[in-house]
């Protein structure tokens, strides 16, 4: 049990402290949610500035354009990014904690080559087209068609709740290549160029009223075949694959985020009044921030050791689902609490009085999502008590 | 950073659950029922390095640290070992024969000076009572302690005197020691606390696997699986910061130690109270009789909920240092 980074670590830190000290105050604030083009610019634009500093993809490999350090490294960025207040990694989301991790894990070599550098450089926006209307948390109930037609694979179907859809280069798709077969085993996973023709995207207001979502309607779109990714049918595999990025690590700069949000929320809380005193000094709600802060500290520690198990083992295990499963709830009840200091100030979207409402609600609001993607709290725990507990399977 | 157990960590926690799944089984409850404490058991667990572990090997003991300490305890606490286990482990080092097991160390937690009533465990099976106080440390001879026997305690493995005034003491140490001392013991609980968390997971997987209701085990159903997949998450949450504070006390470098102790105390407390629950809410009816085990574990739970440190004592402490 040894929780001490290593002299390598601390110097990687001490670096990346110091660029990020320099770079974050530079870059520009986020432009508003709308204005697409704009957005593209600050997120990617932050993007090549990490790679061009060498702290883009800090887990993956040299060959590609990584940093090819350790996963503590990866920790350590995740620390400090998330202590600098750098800007958010938005919509290279998909392409840097998802797409990219799975093509490492299962993709050619051209696959490899073609994409991870541009990914990493920020010249690559990726999408995510797993979910279908009557494919959510049944996944693999899937209907988009991909038939083979000489070195083409020609799609079509209805995706949905597709994460900056309007904005990507490529998508990660998930298609039925074999009606016949079980539903788990007639699934591939394709990149798809979202410049071809017969692709139409139409944006999805969420609840926070702005359009990160997107439906994707596909009519005889002709993907390459060469854009498979793995072998045919095995699309099941690699999603599990990839879902267990998404519920791995990934999370650990947020964790980081709830942490700082919880030491925010105490000086909010020692300047605030509350019934003639100040809301700091009100028992309950602060032993409350002291318990949820506990709660932060279990999931930090339980992420280090998940990663040391993955340092082992080379792939996420079964573990990410009950990470994933605790920090999603506990999110949501941090910034249900958040929601609780701003009172009636948190009838505004905006900031009003110089408290911080727009960061709050925009937060909580969204943590109102994390407990429904990538696999509800609900399929968290089947996966948990069926594939770690052994209990037995849901009829399917 | 490599945060998992060592080969000799695992080897470490493998003897000492192969030791108290013998000793303690749970058929043998009944046993310890009538005899929480008896000297011969006790002596056993003093070979087993139970006292002695963090003594250095220089003092006779076995020269580990905390994070080897919160194993053992968790593992104590799987078989719901009773005894004064966390004082006669503080005391190793303080009161002559307490790491051999010859002196069994009992203790009294009075930080908060005020709380009543003094309600004392094992007090007619231990020699020595160690008092923690703000100002320090005393030592009382077990022999002069004058009170009630409490009739029915909660947890049928911890017996309990209602003590008025405590007898002359012998002050052994100064506010700083017993601070630390104070530390430690709420570390150890949560330790405890893992293993009440740990056990009480395993058996109600168990027999959710094996009861059958509808024509088919209720293990299958969706409803008992998300109690227990959230069993098991605490699980998981409560080792995890464990663990973590045990490392941090042996190496103060990695973290707020205070901080770590505190966050162990608040999950693993939640977790096994919580989960104890919901223990004997899976067991159904056979959950709420006597001759199961999820009662004890859930009352043992109780006892150490009020065992140094309380869980609002620790938020307390989280929120003093949240800005550090």
């Amino acid at each position: 049990m040894d929780l001490r980074y290593t002299e390598a670590d601390e110097k990687f830190r001490k670096e990346l402290r110091a660029w990020l000290a320099a770079e974050v105050p530079k870059h520009p604030k986020p432009p508003p949610r709308h204005d697409w083009p704009a957005r593209r610019v600050h997120d990617t634009g932050w993007q090549r500035k990490l790679f061009d500093a060498g702290y883009a993809g800090v887990n993956w490999p040299k060959e590609y354009g990584g940093r090819g350090a350790t996963l503590t490294e990866e920790l350590v960025y995740y620390e400090e990014t998330a202590r600098a207040h750098a800007p958010y990694i938005g919509m290279n989301f998909v392409g840097i904690r998802h797409g990219g991790p799975t093509v490492i894990a299962e993709g050619s070599e051209l696959q490899k080559k073609q994409h991870l550098p541009r990914i990493l450089r920020g010249e690559e926006v990726w999408c995510q087209g797993f979910s279908e209307p009557s494919a959510g948390s049944d996944l693999a109930a899937l209907k988009t068609t991909a038939v083979r037609d000489g070195d083409h694979y020609v799609v079509n179907g209805h995706k949905i709740w597709t994460s900056f859809g309007q904005i990507a280069d490529y998508c990660e798709l998930l298609v039925r290549t074999n009606p016949d077969a079980p539903k788990h085993r007639g699934i591939s996973w394709l990149i798809m160029p979202m410049d071809l023709p017969g692709i139409d995207v139409r944006p999805l207001p969420t609840l926070q009223g702005e359009s990160d979502f997107a439906e994707m309607f596909l009519s005889d779109v002709r993907i390459p075949v060469e854009q498979l990714v793995g072998k045919e049918d095995d699309g099941w595999r690699i999603t599990n694959v990839t879902l267990r990025f998404e519920r791995g690590t990934a999370w650990a700069a947020d964790i980081i985020e709830l942490k700082e949000f919880l030491s925010d929320a105490a000086r909010l809380a020692k300047k605030l009044t509350r019934d003639d005193a100040t809301a700091w000094e009100d028992k309950t709600l602060r032993r409350e921030i002291g318990h949820l802060a506990a709660e932060a500290d279990a999931l930090w520690a339980l992420m280090k050791w998940q990663l040391s198990e993955i340092q082992k083992t080379g792939i996420p295990g079964l573990g990410g689902s009950a990470l994933k499963l605790a920090f999603t709830e506990l999110k949501q009840r941090v910034f249900e609490l958040g929601t609780k200091l701003l009172g009636r100030a948190g009838l505004s979207r905006d900031d009003v009085a110089s408290l911080p409402a727009e960061q709050i609600l925009t937060q909580f609001l969204q943590s109102l999502s994390l407990t429904i993607a990538a696999g509800s709290s609900q399929v968290q725990r089947n996966i948990i008590s069926e594939r770690i507990l052994g209990m037995p399977r849901e009829p399917r | 950073m490599d945060f998992q157990l060592t080969e000799d960590q695992l080897a470490l926690q493998s003897g000492l659950r192969s030791f108290c799944d013998d000793r303690y089984a749970f058929d043998r409850i009944a046993e310890l029922e009538k005899a929480p404490i008896e000297r011969a058991r006790w002596s056993e667990l003093a070979e087993m390095g139970v006292f002695s572990l963090r003594l250095p090997e220089a003092e006779g003991g076995v020269g580990l640290g905390m994070a080897e300490a919160v194993l053992v305890f968790a593992e104590l606490a799987r078989r719901v070992v009773p005894g004064p286990l966390l004082w006669s482990q503080l005391a190793a080092a303080l009161v002559p024969g307490a790491a051999t097991g010859e002196t069994i160390v009992g203790g009294l937690d009075r930080w908060h000076e005020s709380n009543e009533p003094l309600l004392i465990e094992y007090a007619e099976g231990i020699d020595t009572l160690l008092v923690l106080t703000r100002d320090g440390l005393h030592e009382v001879d077990a022999r002069a302690l004058s009170g009630t026997k409490v009739e029915t305690p909660l947890d049928p493995l911890t017996p309990l005197t209602h003590v008025v005034h405590l007898p002359e003491w012998k002050r052994v140490a100064g506010p700083e020691q017993a601070r630390q001392l104070r530390l430690e013991g709420t570390l150890l609980s949560a330790a405890l606390q893992l293993g009440i968390t740990e056990m009480t997971t395993e058996l109600a997987v168990d027999y959710a696997k094996k009861r059958e209701q509808f024509g088919r085990p209720i293990a299958s159903f969706q409803a008992i699986k998300h109690f227990a997949a959230d069993m098991h998450v605490r699980q998981e949450m409560a080792r995890a910061v464990v663990y973590a504070a045990g490392a941090t006390f042996d190496d103060p470098s990695v973290g707020d130690v205070e901080r770590a102790v505190a966050s162990a105390r608040v999950v693993a407390g939640e977790a096994a109270m919580k989960n104890a629950r919901t223990c004997v809410q899976i067991y159904g009816g056979m959950g709420y009789t006597w001759e199961m085990p999820p009662h004890y574990y859930l009352k043992r739970a109780f006892v150490l909920d009020n065992a140094f440190a309380s869980g609002d004592d620790a938020c307390e402490t989280i929120a003093e240092r949240i800005d550090a």
